[in-house]
């Protein structure tokens, strides 16, 4: 237990340059995660985000049985996972139960080409939990560029796509197109989840998309400021997590998960403290303003 | 309170269509063989209070929607401020039905009111931040809700994020104001807020307000006519010459009663709950 943090292994690992490209990978994806995150969080997509991680899965599954970039598929299928989950349940009610239905399915669509696949197994495993000590330049300039893509266009639609997530009616009203924003923030989404797929597994993506955000969505209600918690939380749990991973030599997923647990933990007890305390001062002051003149 | 009334000021010289800012001619609005309402003539002038009354499925609500720019007219034009309905007409405020927000919605009071001026322009607006927050203040100050302003509004009662919807409406300095049943689920006092706060804008800036409603009751002291629609025929006037026995009766094809208590209108006889609904217990 007592090598879970040998300092001076952990500085020898990161002269090493693929740890450098780790981390770097890992700090692209944690500024991507940070900023979708909260509009994630207030759109209630976080089945959604599972889902479309899942499927891209299926996609790297099929790109590896192919013989093409694994990446590259992991990507395919996350937008296509997105576009069909934000096409087919434009209604709230019954957005969980298509998710659950072409998961299922997906997932088995991916176990089915992973047996097809005759190579090692490692390969295989590699897609479930990630393997980010793996990425290589080809695969990081991908990652930036899909990231600097992802973020310009998100700065282009933010205040219409805050305005529909967060009050969607009046939204409408105003003349938002609210269809088309969700679809477009769907595939960003996709393709950040497939970025996320490659580094921490598809079956952790959740660790960097949603635990960050939601534990900023506790703590804060100004949006501005959730989306930089988000990101540091996001950032410490990613680079922190490779870090903390490199001397153990222990899966990156599971340190990655760990923190961005805890600084959940941490931001539920402080936002139940608070909760109290405000609680408090509500009951004292409910009393009915007077008429404006 | 009286039900007696004078014009609205301003009105007698703003009865020519052209100045109306609202305006309907032979309008139909239907859904496949249904029809909501047709050949609705109506026009509202500027500062005019027009509430909107009738059974549910009357047509009201879509009514809104028409002017909004969301559905289009079946047949007949339909003016708002001069232009055809338009999605995202800037100069037409509006305010939803009160309803639950999600308490745990990552929002404050302010960011509400802001994305009422400017939530629906692309990019961030890092730009004007100043002025942003000037308006946003003032809207703000105009309803007194600078008190709760920075508190998340999934945690403030129903009257108070009823007070934020109407100054997100009217941060964009709209000529039109569309509400959709705002008092909905609100308590009396709550209820008198609000209406007030829209009585006093469209006196100050000479705003036009078409209020859809259950109720008349609550604003009756501030309406000049009343839209009454039911099975796709109406009437139009003001709430002496419309809620009287004789009018709703021919609306409703039905003996219906109309009486009058303590200068409130009280309509017995209409189907239940169409026309009355009891006062909600607001929200806390």
């Amino acid at each position: 237990m007592d090598q879970l943090f040998d300092f001076e292994l952990t500085a020898e690992l990161l002269d090493f340059p693929f740890v450098r490209t780790a981390l770097i990978a890992a700090a692209i994806l944690g500024l991507v995660a940070g900023v979708l995150g909260p509009l994630i969080v207030s759109r209630n997509m976080a089945f959604a985000v599972h889902g479309t991680s899942e499927l891209s899965f299926t996609g790297g599954a099929a790109a590896l049985l192919l013989g093409v970039n694994v990446g590259h598929g992991a990507l395919a299928g996350a937008v296509v996972a997105a576009l069909v989950l934000g096409l087919l349940s434009r209604r709230s009610s019954e957005h969980d139960s298509v998710i659950g239905a072409i998961l299922a399915f997906g997932l088995g669509v991916g176990v089915l080409l992973l047996w097809f696949y005759p190579g090692r197994a490692s390969n295989k495993f590699g897609l479930l939990v990630g393997q980010i000590v793996s990425v290589d330049f080809a695969s990081l300039a991908l990652l930036g560029g899909c990231a600097v893509a992802v973020l310009a266009v998100l700065l282009f639609i933010y205040r219409p796509l805050l305005f529909a997530s967060v009050d969607p009616d009046v939204a409408r009203a105003r003349g938002v197109p609210t269809g088309a924003l969700s679809l477009v923030f769907a595939v960003l989404v996709g393709i950040a989840t497939a970025l996320g797929v490659q580094t921490v597994g598809a079956l952790l993506v959740l660790a960097l998309m949603i635990t960050p955000a939601a534990a900023a969505c506790r703590v804060t209600a100004n949006p501005l400021k959730a989306t930089v918690l988000a990101v540091v939380f996001a950032e410490f749990a990613a680079v922190g997590g490779i870090v903390l991973s490199l001397a153990p030599g222990a899966p990156v997923s599971a340190f990655v998960t760990a923190i961005s647990f805890f600084i959940y933990l941490v931001c539920w007890i402080i936002s139940l403290t608070r909760g109290r305390a405000r609680r408090g001062v509500a009951s004292a002051t409910t009393a009915v303003p007077a008429t404006p003149r | 309170m009286t039900v007696e009334r004078d014009a609205a000021p301003g009105r007698s010289e703003h009865t020519r269509p052209e100045s109306s800012v609202v305006s309907l001619r032979d309008a139909t609005l239907g859904y496949g063989r249904r029809v909501l309402w047709s050949g609705l003539n109506l026009d509202v002038a500027p500062g005019e209070f027009v509430a909107v009354l009738g059974p549910n499925g009357s047509g009201k609500t879509s009514l809104l929607r028409v002017l909004l720019g969301l559905q289009p007219v079946t047949s007949g034009s339909v003016r708002v401020v001069g232009e055809s309905p338009g999605r995202g007409n800037r100069r037409i405020g509006y305010v939803p039905q009160q309803r639950a927000m999600e308490e745990s919605l990552v929002m404050r009071g302010r960011d509400l009111v802001g994305l009422g001026l400017d939530g629906h322009r692309w990019g961030i607006g890092l730009l004007g931040m100043r002025a942003r927050r000037e308006r946003v203040d003032a809207a703000l100050d105009a309803v007194d809700a600078h008190g709760f302003a920075d508190a998340p509004v999934g945690r403030l009662s129903g009257g108070e994020q009823q007070r934020l919807r109407v100054a997100q409406a009217l941060v964009s300095d709209p000529e039109v104001l569309l509400c959709d049943e705002p008092l909905l689920s609100l308590d009396l006092a709550n209820q008198q807020v609000v209406s007030s706060l829209i009585d006093r804008r469209r006196r100050t800036a000479n705003t036009a307000v078409l209020f859809v409603t259950h109720e008349i009751n609550p604003v009756l002291p501030l309406v000049d006519r009343v839209l009454y629609l039911v099975d796709g025929r109406f009437r139009i006037g003001t709430p002496d010459e419309v809620m009287t026995a004789r009018t709703l009766s021919e609306l409703y094809r039905a003996k219906i009663d109309v009486v009058r208590v303590r200068g409130q209108i009280h309509v017995v006889g209409a189907q239940a709950g169409l026309c009355e609904q009891d006062h909600h217990e607001d929200r806390n």
